[in-house]
């Protein structure tokens, strides 16, 4: 195959092809919602178009709230990995300044 | 039949020593007729016991059958084959190994009839799984395992003091309904809650998982919560408090999962979301209920085990797991593309897919039973799992943007294994009832029936829809590379900087006061001998020989003076 092979979605055309199949179903399924007979066991059930609108409300505030918690929760990607190097460079260096402090005073044992 | 006491455990066992000795086809082939054996053997078992001696005064019970075990019984061999199968390539013993024990363990405990055996089952999943991950041999794999055995071996020691609670107040070690009476009932529950991945208990999975070897986190994913989930299932059916604790672990991670870059890391979130659709059914506790958990733990373990296959066959053959990084693939690697749908559509509960059958028992449960703010939750995470496990998968790793990389499907073997979890996904979402034959309990529940299909379509597809426009004005959330803070930076960050600072606290308080009274000892010492000094002076240097020559006569006059008085 050559290079400059065209995938399916290169075409921009397929993409909107795909989309309009996913608005025009939902149109469907939002009006069969209608025709179609529901022996429902809650009352919010009964509510005009209850399981759309929950799913689309639901995933809208998913991603919000999801959004919102990256500018508390996010760290660099080696947040952890940095950590444990800069601890162990601080353990080590204040060994070296308490030993140092010890060789250094002369009354420890006089 | 022939031998029926052997029991599944063995000739996983077995298996792994002979692995130890034998190289190339050989191996791979002992390797893959192991389950076959094994699930046709364990097919012709009756319910029972089948093992049971008497230990130090406890009867106990290493091998028993009945439905609720026979059914992960059957999914642990299944889910073995399949993963065997997608390992073929790998040659390394240590990692051979360690799955055949892993899954022989995870056998062992589903038909442990007693708490001491399900301990000693328990703890060799431990022991056997971190292999799967220190096999990557990273560093950070490494830690991230230690990190797991740690928790794991904690959640086993626990289980034993829960046990021997137990013993102590029943005056039996048979695994049974255990309830939330009394120490043991609690001790044991908390032991099962780390190993299901409860929440704010649930970072060793999202920790270790995706840091294990791209065939090890295969393994992994089938058997540790599903044990978890079968133990539950048996000790504490109809426990309310699991309802809630099921509902949180549907919800908490999806918000998780939707900003996590690292795509095998996002599968271990909503492995966590979907153990929480099992634990709420078990808290539900009737039969349709818990009929649900368990078909949901059947088909979880193979859907999951193939989008793991299939996120483990893009890392394979890319290098790379993280959103970012990933993107068109669905250009060279069809094949996998398809079939990950498959799996996404499963876990997303889509009808005529695996997860359909299932999930829906739970949910109809809960409303039967009016947890009706429950099942608001359950909804909303059912939307939820389609956004990041249905859609954010696929759409990162195989579409969205031409990251330029183009692999190629993955070796024939990885391809057949996730085929063959496909396939499975597939004709248990069309037939059910060949899963439901299966069941402990006998409910006629028809998962396709109008109101429930047209239901769980519209709200697919409305957040399919919500997605798409979240996407097109530009408000979806990018995949960057960053790492998110989740409970274990309590005690990998909080709990260690506290306790570092605490202890130099404690530490400079310690030299401050050791010197003050070296310094007091010294003063003490300089007064004292200062006050004595001089001619004659009690602590004198300068003391005179004369004096001294005087108090030896003293002392010697007085020996003789002593002397006469005998």
């Amino acid at each position: 195959m050559e290079n400059k092979k065209k995938y399916l979605f290169d075409n921009p055309k397929n993409i909107k092809r795909l989309l309009y199949f996913l608005y025009g179903s939902c149109v469907l399924l939002f009006v069969l919602d209608f025709v179609i007979h529901r022996h429902v066991m809650h009352n919010w059930e009964n509510l005009w178009g209850f399981y759309p609108l929950y799913g689309f409300v639901g995933c809208v505030v998913l991603v919000l709230i999801a959004t919102w918690m990256r500018t508390f929760l996010m760290r660099s990607e080696d947040y952890y990995a940095n950590e444990g190097k800069a601890d162990i460079g601080e353990k080590l260096s204040s060994v070296d300044k308490k030993q140092n402090d010890e060789i250094g005073r002369p009354d420890v044992d006089a | 039949m022939w031998m029926p006491e052997i029991p599944p455990f063995l000739p996983f066992f077995i298996g792994a020593l002979i692995v130890l000795f034998t190289r190339g086809i050989l191996r791979n082939v002992i390797m893959l007729a192991i389950p076959v054996l094994s699930a046709l053997h364990l097919w012709g078992v009756a319910e029972g016991i089948h093992l049971h001696f008497t230990f130090l005064d406890y009867q106990l019970t290493p091998y028993r059958v009945d439905k609720l075990s026979l059914m992960f019984g059957y999914v642990f061999h299944l889910a073995a084959f399949i993963a065997i199968i997608y390992s073929l390539h790998v040659r390394d013993t240590m990692q051979q190994m360690a799955a055949m024990l892993y899954a022989g363990s995870g056998l062992g405990a589903v038909f442990a009839g007693d708490l001491l055996t399900l301990f000693v089952f328990w703890e060799l999943l431990a022991f056997t799984s971190v292999f799967l991950i220190w096999a990557r041999r990273t560093k950070s794999s490494y830690v991230a395992g230690m990190r797991y055995l740690i928790i794991q071996v904690l959640s086993g020691v626990i289980l034993l003091a829960g046990a021997l609670f137990y013993a102590s107040e029943n005056n039996t070690l048979e695994f049974g309904h255990i309830g939330l009476e009394g120490v043991s009932g609690w001790l044991i529950f908390i032991a099962f809650g780390i190993k299901c991945a409860f929440p704010m208990a649930h970072n060793w999975l999202t920790d270790a998982y995706p840091e294990a070897t791209v065939t090890g986190t295969v393994f992994l994913s089938a058997f540790t919560t599903k044990v978890a989930v079968y133990a539950l299932a048996r000790g504490y059916p109809g426990t309310e408090l699991l309802v809630y604790i099921g509902a949180a672990m549907t919800c908490f991670p999806i918000f998780f999962a939707v900003i996590e870059n690292d795509l095998r890391r996002v599968l271990a979130y909503s492995l966590i979301n979907q153990v929480g659709f099992m634990v709420v059914g078990i808290g539900i506790g009737t039969a349709l209920a818990l009929n649900g958990a368990i078909s949901h733990a059947f088909n979880d373990v193979i859907f999951k085990g193939l989008l793991f296959m299939s996120m483990g066959a893009v890392l394979h053959m890319t290098g790379r797991i993280n959103g970012s990084d990933l993107g068109g693939l669905y250009k060279t690697m069809p094949k996998t593309t398809v079939l990950c749908i498959v799996g996404a559509a499963s876990i997303s509960a889509f009808p005529l897919f695996s997860g359909f059958v299932s999930k829906s028992m739970v949910m109809s449960a809960a409303l039967e039973n009016g947890y009706d703010w429950i099942w608001l939750m359950l909804l909303f995470a059912s939307a939820g799992v389609f956004h990041h496990a249905g859609i954010k998968i696929p759409y990162f790793a195989f579409f969205a943007h031409d990251s330029g990389i183009r692999a190629s499907d993955p070796p024939n073997n990885m391809l057949l294994a996730m085929l063959i979890a496909a396939v499975l996904c597939i004709a248990i979402g069309v037939y059910p009832s060949a899963l439901y034959s299966l069941l402990p309990y006998n409910t006629s529940y028809n998962p396709y029936d109008a109101t429930h299909v047209l239901a769980q379509t519209q709200l697919l597809f409305f957040s399919a829809l919500a997605f798409v426009w979240l996407n097109l004005k530009g408000m979806y959330p990018p995949e960057l590379r960053s790492t998110n803070l989740d409970f274990d930076w309590i005690y990998r960050r909080v709990l260690p900087n506290t306790l570092q600072q605490m202890f130099s606290v404690i530490w400079q308080v310690d030299s401050a006061l050791r010197q003050a009274f070296l310094i007091r000892l010294n003063q003490c010492l300089s007064f004292l001998s200062k006050r004595h000094e001089g001619i004659c002076g009690l602590l004198s240097r300068t003391y005179p020989a004369g004096s001294m020559v005087m108090w030896v006569a003293v002392i010697l006059a007085s020996y003789l003076f002593l002397s006469f008085i005998r």
